[in-house]
């Protein structure tokens, strides 16, 4: 071997190592539209009893190119649905002829701080909502008019609006009282490893998140940034869909958006970035 | 005469049952998960389980391990130890046991076992997300594992 091969050789060996580190969640700052700092990195809260130091954005977790598309609203591909939904917000719908406009007026003011604090439990109803449940109670029961399809255009559409006008808002989900139980089944679901490949939401998000498989960079798996407008197919996804493409990936029979499971992973995952900026809708790979 | 052709006979047989597959519910893990006996009684082809190791199809290990020897396939993994060594720490029969299923060397590991049927929660029908029914065909062939076993043992400091 001559003398340029052993350089060549100490200079690849050289960058593997930092290449290896260079894994883990970046140092950037999130400022949108040059004036607002939201929060991607903090201290975890207690009910997760350590099994995390820190809570970190996914946004950390993804390339320069696809982080700055956040960075603008102009840049952001998913603030057309926000458009789309102000429209939906207004228009009157089914036998009352009502829209949601008619009882919640401008939803800057009537819907801040709203997505920060679902899934939740409602007293009368007797059970945890996601916000896309809330909605959809409000179509069926004030407005005569019918439910939208779980996480798919409509419901997105609107869910991101409302993430809009909570954005930069800690997230807050209550996770006592009548909700516990439901965040126990969906903390159980969290661990639970399935499929053929026996993974458990945890084995990717919380033992190796910074950590590349294959040519994904893992995050902690967080929600605080939903719904998420992805690159990859060009739409708005909501949480449901994107967890139930995780399972999937463990050659697992998944459950379906909208189903008990799901809420109860939602209502659990979402505590878990408690203290995170609400960043929907945010942009993803 | 009669010796040789019992002794060929015998030979045969020898031959014949060394290269009756083992099922996966019969491989017999040893002390530390190893696995002494080859699954197929056929040699591993290094040439095939090197494309076992690679291919999102088949093995995928690379999504977890990377290995300097593969610089021909992109985007290695971080979630497994890095393997480029691994022909030298480890003897077949630890190799072809891990492979077979990690989980009896290394407890609660997050590597999946690639030769086992049954006993999974939700099992799916590979990635549809659809209910599959056990026993599932494992992830690996006998053979596969065998050349993957083969390929890994090629994996020493040149
Ligand atoms: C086999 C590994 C694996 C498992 C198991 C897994 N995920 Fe993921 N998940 C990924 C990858 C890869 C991505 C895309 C990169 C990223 O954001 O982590 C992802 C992304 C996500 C995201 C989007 C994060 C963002 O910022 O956009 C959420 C939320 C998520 N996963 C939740 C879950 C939940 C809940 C489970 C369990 C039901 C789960 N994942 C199981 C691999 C996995
Ligand atoms: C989902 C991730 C994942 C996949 C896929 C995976 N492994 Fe692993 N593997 C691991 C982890 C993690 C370890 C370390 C064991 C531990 O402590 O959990 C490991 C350990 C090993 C070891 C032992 C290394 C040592 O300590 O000497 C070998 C050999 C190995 N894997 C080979 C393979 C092969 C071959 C494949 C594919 C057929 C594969 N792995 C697929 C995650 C994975």
């Amino acid at each position: 071997m001559n003398f340029k091969a052993l350089t060549a050789l100490a200079l690849v060996a050289g960058l593997s190592a930092p290449l290896a580190i260079a894994g883990g969640a970046d140092d950037d700052t999130m400022v949108i539209n040059g004036d607002t700092e939201l929060v991607t990195k903090t201290a975890a809260p207690a009910h997760l009893d350590g099994a995390l130091d820190e809570l970190i954005s996914g946004w950390h977790f993804r390339s320069d190119e696809t982080q700055s598309l956040q960075l603008d609203d102009f840049d952001n591909p998913g603030m057309i649905f926000v458009d789309q939904a102000m429209d939906q917000w207004n228009a009157a719908e089914g036998s009352e002829g009502k829209a949601c406009a008619d009882c919640h007026n401008d939803p800057a003011d009537s819907m801040a701080g709203v997505k920060a604090t679902y899934p939740k439990w409602n007293e009368e109803a007797g059970e945890v909502r996601t916000l896309q449940m809330q909605m959809n109670d409000c179509r069926v029961n004030q407005m005569g008019a019918e439910a939208w399809k779980y996480d798919a255009g409509a419901a997105v559409n609107m869910e991101a609006m409302l993430s809009f006008h909570s954005r930069g808002m800690p997230m807050n989900v209550a996770i006592d009282g009548p909700a516990a139980d439901m965040w126990a089944q969906g903390k159980e679901l969290y661990y639970t490893r399935t499929g053929q490949l026996e993974l458990s939401c945890a084995n990717c998000h919380e033992d190796n998140y910074g950590n590349y498989i294959r040519a994904d960079h893992l995050s902690q798996g967080q929600i605080n940034g939903f719904p998420a407008y992805r690159l990859k197919n060009a739409k708005l996804n909501g949480v449901h869909s994107r967890f139930k493409g995780c399972v999937r990936d463990t050659r697992a029979e998944t459950y379906s958006p909208g189903s008990a499971e799901f809420i109860a992973l939602e209502l659990y995952v979402s505590s878990r970035a408690n203290g995170l900026a609400v960043e929907g809708p945010s942009v993803r790979n | 005469m009669r010796l040789t052709t019992l002794t060929t006979a015998l030979v045969l047989a020898a031959g014949m049952a060394a290269a009756e597959t083992v099922l996966p519910a019969d491989v017999a893990y040893g002390e530390e998960g190893v696995v002494e006996m080859s699954l197929t009684g056929k040699p591993g082809d290094a040439e095939n389980g090197r494309s076992v190791f690679g291919s999102k199809s088949k093995g995928n290990c690379v999504s977890c391990h990377a290995v300097e020897q593969l610089a021909d396939v992109p985007f290695h993994g971080e979630v497994g130890p890095d393997l480029s060594y691994t022909g030298e720490a480890r003897s077949e029969a630890e190799l072809r046991g891990i492979v077979a299923n990690a989980k009896m060397t290394f407890e609660g590991t997050v590597m999946p076992a690639f030769y086992k049927t049954k006993g999974y929660i939700r099992p799916g029908d590979a990635y549809t997300g659809k209910a599959g029914a056990e026993p599932l065909p494992p992830l690996l062939s006998a053979q596969d594992i065998e050349d993957v076993v083969a390929f890994l043992l090629t994996l020493k400091e040149s």
